[in-house]
């Protein structure tokens, strides 16, 4: 990583449509140049990928989806720690997100389900169940204002007027 | 004898609206209408600064202040001045004002006499020439198109004669983004030295600089503090315009005429404000950093369209202003905008708003979002090959 790549990087996270041609102008570089830094950081590994952010109110696929936040304590295993139990979680697709947490316990898990009972359902029969699980405390999410710094309430428009400046 | 025309004063009626309104008046109301013309950020205040307004205003802190403005505020500003070489006394040379348009009025009116001479780079702010022509002295237009949009210590001695009082000067520039560079300002502190006149430095963008420009204050230069009065503010940098804050520094002999002044006319800024800037001081200036370098990064697409296009500009070394020469074009500064406006949607201000030295471009401001900026370079390229064709 260089100054370039850093700054190509935050270009991205901003707009992963910007073109190659914009990204140089934008940078002073070549657009070859621009084109061979993202390759390389694709390769490495530091784009993972380019998707789009939906507003989940929006969209009717995800729209009336339930999703809930699970505390999970674990009893951690002998050469695997929380990992191998960690492991075991995140595959499930229901896992949207999954940390290790420092304090009153030990993984969060964030789930979507298409309805209560169906999370209700993954995490007595699926989650609970599983081997070094101790236990778990669920908290549905009622609304989503900010993730991952996206914004979800309303967009400010430009409201800037003309004056004498 | 006694029509309505004789119950204004003659001298406001001298003085013709600004420029700049008269473009934004056609574009109200029109969505389809890119405006590459206000001068100010597009970024809402840092929130930082929001919630410290909003924290002193929970407490009740609602009242004036002292007319310097807060004392906590004015300690900030003298520690910030530091950065650039500049020691004021944070009690007698530094004066909290409703934004730098305040403190130009309060400076012009507290030094200059009728019939004295001030210097005007031009292109320059729309307001300099105005107030000071409410102050009945003799304008001197310096054009700086002539040299790249910056005054050379030469042309202000060429002009400079013993009814001189001051220049004003501003840099980096609005309207053309241009810097004075180093070498040039120790000249032009020589010659304001030589014939002890005021230099009235503006500088409200210098916080805006790119590709690694660092602004020198002309105030910072051995034995310059007795003649330079710095003005700048919060609205650019800080992204507070509505905020309406500024501050100047300069002598504590001249503080005491100023200071009279604003306090007749102000009284003080807007404490909510004093304390929103103050805390933008201690802990904005990594939002600071982030927004110039998003300036940057859009200055750099605009000018390469602008190159692409064929309107050469001088590329700005600050601010968030570009001024493209428009000649070969066979226009007027306000033809070439008024067509573009009209007929291409692109709304940009007319370069000899700023003065007649600015003739001949247009000042197209980058603060604007990236996409906008794209399609608003497309349109203008369009209209130059329909013109050039």
């Amino acid at each position: 990583m260089n100054e370039h790549s850093e700054e190509i990087l935050s270009l991205l996270r901003e707009n992963a449509r910007l073109s190659i041609n914009d990204i140089a102008a934008m940078t002073k570089l070549e657009a070859a140049d621009v084109q061979a830094i993202i390759r390389q950081m694709e390769d490495s590994g530091i784009i993972m990928k380019y998707a789009a952010i939906v507003n989940p109110e929006k969209d009717k696929e995800t729209k009336d989806k339930v999703r809930a936040e699970i505390e999970i304590q674990v009893t951690p295993q002998r050469e695997h720690g929380f990992d191998a139990i960690a492991d075991r979680i995140w595959r499930f697709p229901q896992v949207k997100s999954l940390y290790l947490m420092s304090g009153g316990y030990d993984l969060k898990v964030i789930i979507e389900g298409d309805n209560l009972k169906e999370v209700a359902f993954f995490v007595s029969s699926k989650l609970s169940t599983l081997e070094g699980v101790r236990s778990t405390k669920t908290h549905f999410i009622l609304k989503t204002y900010k993730e991952n710094d996206i914004v979800y309430a309303e967009v400010a428009r430009d409201r800037r007027e003309g004056v004498t400046a | 004898m006694n029509t309505r025309e004789d119950k204004f004063s003659s001298k406001m009626k001298s003085i013709p609206p600004s420029g700049i309104r008269k473009f934004f008046e056609m574009i109200i109301g029109r969505d389809d209408i890119i405006s590459l013309g206000v001068g100010e950020p597009d970024f809402a205040t840092p929130w930082l600064i929001r919630e410290e307004a909003f924290y002193h205003m929970e407490k009740g802190q609602t009242s004036y202040t002292s007319n310097w403005g807060i004392l906590e505020l004015r300690e900030e500003i003298a520690k910030y001045l530091e950065r650039y070489k500049l020691y004021y006394d944070s009690k007698s040379e530094i004066l909290i004002t409703v934004g730098v348009s305040e403190a130009v009025d309060a400076i012009l009116r507290s030094i200059l006499n009728p019939d004295d001479e001030i210097i005007v780079c031009e292109p320059c702010y729309v307001s300099y020439q105005p107030l000071a022509e409410l102050c009945n002295v003799k304008l001197i237009h310096l054009d700086t198109s002539v040299n790249g949009f910056y005054p050379t210590a030469e042309q202000i001695e060429s002009v400079i004669t013993p009814k001189t009082k001051a220049i004003m000067i501003c840099s980096p520039s609005n309207p053309t983004g241009r810097i004075i560079p180093a070498d040039e300002l120790e000249k032009i502190a020589e010659v304001v030295k030589k014939h002890q006149i005021w230099c009235l430095s503006d500088e409200v963008y210098c916080e805006l600089v790119y590709d690694g420009h660092k602004h020198v204050s002309i105030g910072s230069f051995p034995g310059m503090k007795d003649y330079t009065i710095v003005l700048n503010g919060f609205s650019k940098a800080f992204a507070m315009t509505g905020w309406r804050i500024g501050f100047i520094a300069c002598p504590k002999d001249l503080m005491a005429q100023v200071h009279k002044l604003h306090q007749y006319s102000t009284i003080c800024a807007p404490i909510m404000s004093q304390f929103g800037a103050a805390e933008g001081l201690r802990n904005g200036w990594a939002e600071v950093e982030k927004m110039r370098v998003s300036y940057q990064q859009r200055r750099n697409l605009m000018y390469k369209a602008f190159c692409d296009m064929g309107l050469p500009a001088a590329e700005p070394e600050g601010a968030f202003y570009m001024f493209p020469d428009i000649r070969s074009t066979g226009l007027t500064s306000e033809e070439f905008a008024t067509k573009l406006i009209e007929e291409y949607q692109v709304a940009v201000v007319p370069g000899n708003v700023f003065g007649a030295a600015g003739e001949g471009f247009i000042r197209c401001c980058y603060a604007t979002g990236t996409e906008k900026i794209k399609v608003a370079m497309e349109r203008i390229a369009k209209m130059v090959k329909e013109l050039k064709s």
